[in-house]
């Protein structure tokens, strides 16, 4: 019974019904936009390490090797899976259908383009740092399904490197909803719609907060620069590749993974890369607001928000190309000994910024 | 009608796997199946309304506790047949206080139900108008700040423990100076010397 005394059912299936099979179609809209996605920036990313190093890159299958991935997924899915006879049989499929799932259901909540999103959940930016923190999980289950020495090591390494630069894009994380007041990707990517000078990466330039931009600023380009290299630590990207380092480890927690298997662990790895860069687009680089203004056409915002993701994406290929591989120790220096001292002191500075000298701030030092 | 499908498998999963943590012969499955049931409870928490302390659950343990559960217990040499050996001795024990829990639960419950149809606690004014974390921080570092803070200088007094505990200063161990690195000069790594034929360097 609703207040008016009208009967209402409890089954309300074809309202409910609707709603479960346009999510679902939404679902798949942006999974296949996601693969066809993927597919091309593998070889992107190939393309621009091996024009680094003054190669052609993939160029036979296709025009400009073009149709070099789907090659690459035909011959992955039609060789044969080998599972070691030692293995924890459950736990090794398990692994990479984790990896596989965890990458996707990251992207329920980014926002492509003004109300382009399946789920606007007000704790989103939340809900994408709990995603990301449970990639370890597959990571740490193939390397020990395997039962094998090297896959072993590997995950170790990984479950402790994941752990320690989590804590630091924590605090970068906490930095920006502090001054965006809110959890809300959505909301986030709006509160930098006027223009570059608004992009937290760039506050800088926002001269009209002279001199309060300078501290603003300074802090979150900061920021930026300890997201982006923990971004990397934390889908172990080179230089931080630790967990595979193939001159020690043969390949890491996928030394035993073949075929299929292996290729969910290498999409699931890919495209947490690609989640990572349009996390840094929605909190540094305004999502898909232009640099001049702001951009509310959603099918406009949607193609910038990929240019964007694509942009940042070089960025990780060239560190991949130009920068040679950390040591274990030195890894974890950087995460715990600057990564995490410096992001708390930019927390401690956004705050006084938020709460004293920001437009709308009414606290004064006196307390009032 | 969605919201009760999901309410059903979601409990029948977290009952399930809660079984399966004491049941499993592998220590290691043991924390899969811990990691799956608070996982499900996260998504039980979602469905009460409560998301944000259910990412906060997913974050702290599913994301930093367990990995560190899976860590230990991967590294340990158990003895799977010797663990399962004292398992029925303890089991009185642990029924006492399952029934312990049980006990408690349902005479909040009953309390609760029984309070002359008044509920114990009532949602102060224009609570459904702000969002989870703003109605936890309201009260969190307001009326609940000393505990808060408690609870905070604990933890940190633990982990300055544990580090206390473990840190060893071995002498002539060789250790990486990052900054002495970086701050070495050509004038003091480069020397030029003038060799003279058939004396050599001395």
């Amino acid at each position: 019974m609703n207040p008016n005394g009208d009967y209402v059912p409890f089954v309300r299936w074809p309202v409910e019904a609707e709603w479960a099979l346009m999510k679902t179609g939404q679902v798949l809209g942006i999974m296949i936009y996601l693969l066809l996605t993927l597919a091309f920036i593998l070889l992107f990313d190939r393309k621009v390490w091996a024009a680094v190093q003054i190669r052609k890159g993939p160029n036979v299958v296709g025009p400009f090797g073009l149709l070099q991935s789907f090659a690459d997924f035909f011959k992955f899915v039609l060789k044969e899976i080998v599972i070691p006879a030692g293995a924890n049989k459950t736990v090794f499929i398990l692994a990479p259908l984790i990896t596989f799932v965890l990458a996707f259901i990251g992207w329920a909540v980014i926002p492509f383009g003004n109300n382009i999103v399946i789920s606007d959940l007000n704790v989103g930016i939340l809900y994408l740092f709990a995603i990301s923190s449970l990639g370890v999980y597959g990571i740490i289950m193939g390397g020990w399904a395997s039962n094998s020495k090297y896959p072993f090591l590997g995950a170790l390494r990984s479950a402790a490197q994941m752990v320690s630069y989590e804590v630091s894009i924590g605090f970068v994380i906490i930095s920006v909803l502090l001054l965006v007041g809110s959890l809300n990707l959505s909301v986030i990517v709006d509160s930098q719609r006027d223009g570059i000078w608004m992009w937290h990466g760039f506050r800088i330039f926002n001269f009209a907060e002279f001199p309060s931009n300078i501290l603003v600023g300074v802090t979150m380009l900061a920021m930026l620069v300890v997201f982006f290299v923990s971004a990397l630590a934390e889908t172990n990207r080179p230089p931080f590749d630790l967990p595979e380092a193939e001159s020690e480890l043969v390949a890491g927690y996928q030394v035993e993974y073949s075929s299929t298997p292996y290729l969910l662990f290498m999409i699931g790895e890919y495209l947490n890369i690609v989640l990572m860069c349009a996390m840094i687009n929605i909190l540094f680089l305004g999502g898909w607001h232009l640099p001049w203004g702001p951009l509310d056409n959603p099918a406009l915002g949607f193609i910038f928000f990929g240019v964007k993701i694509w942009a940042v994406f070089f960025m990780f290929a060239m560190v991949k190309a130009i920068v040679p591989r950390y040591r274990y120790d030195q890894l974890m220096r950087l995460g715990w000994k600057i990564f995490l001292p410096t992001s708390l002191v930019a927390v401690i500075a956004i705050g006084y910024y938020v709460t004293f000298l920001a437009p709308g701030a009414n606290a004064t030092l006196a307390g009032g | 009608m969605l919201a009760a499908i999901a309410f059903y498998v979601l409990a029948a999963v977290a009952i399930v796997s809660a079984i399966a943590v004491i049941s499993a012969r592998n220590p290691v499955h043991s924390v899969l199946f811990l990691i799956l049931t608070f996982f499900t409870a996260a998504g039980l928490f979602v469905l009460l309304g409560a998301e944000f302390l259910a990412m906060l659950l997913v974050v702290v343990y599913v994301g930093a506790v367990a990995v560190l559960f899976l860590f230990v217990v991967m590294m340990l040499d158990v003895d799977f047949v010797e663990l399962k050996q004292g398992f029925l001795s303890y089991l009185p024990v642990g029924f006492l206080i399952a029934l312990a829990l049980l006990g408690e639960l349902g005479l909040v419950a009953v309390a609760a139900t029984s309070a002359n149809g008044a509920p114990l606690a009532i949602a102060p004014e224009g609570v459904s108008e702000i969002t989870n974390a703003e109605a936890i921080g309201q009260v969190l570092y307001t009326q609940y700040l000393l505990v808060f803070q408690l609870a905070g200088l604990i933890l940190f007094v633990a982990m300055i423990g544990a580090i206390v505990l473990t840190l060893r200063h071995r002498p002539g161990v060789k250790k990486q100076d990052i900054a002495a690195q970086v701050g070495r000069r050509r004038s003091q790594a480069v020397e030029l010397k003038d060799i003279r034929p058939g004396q050599g360097l001395n």
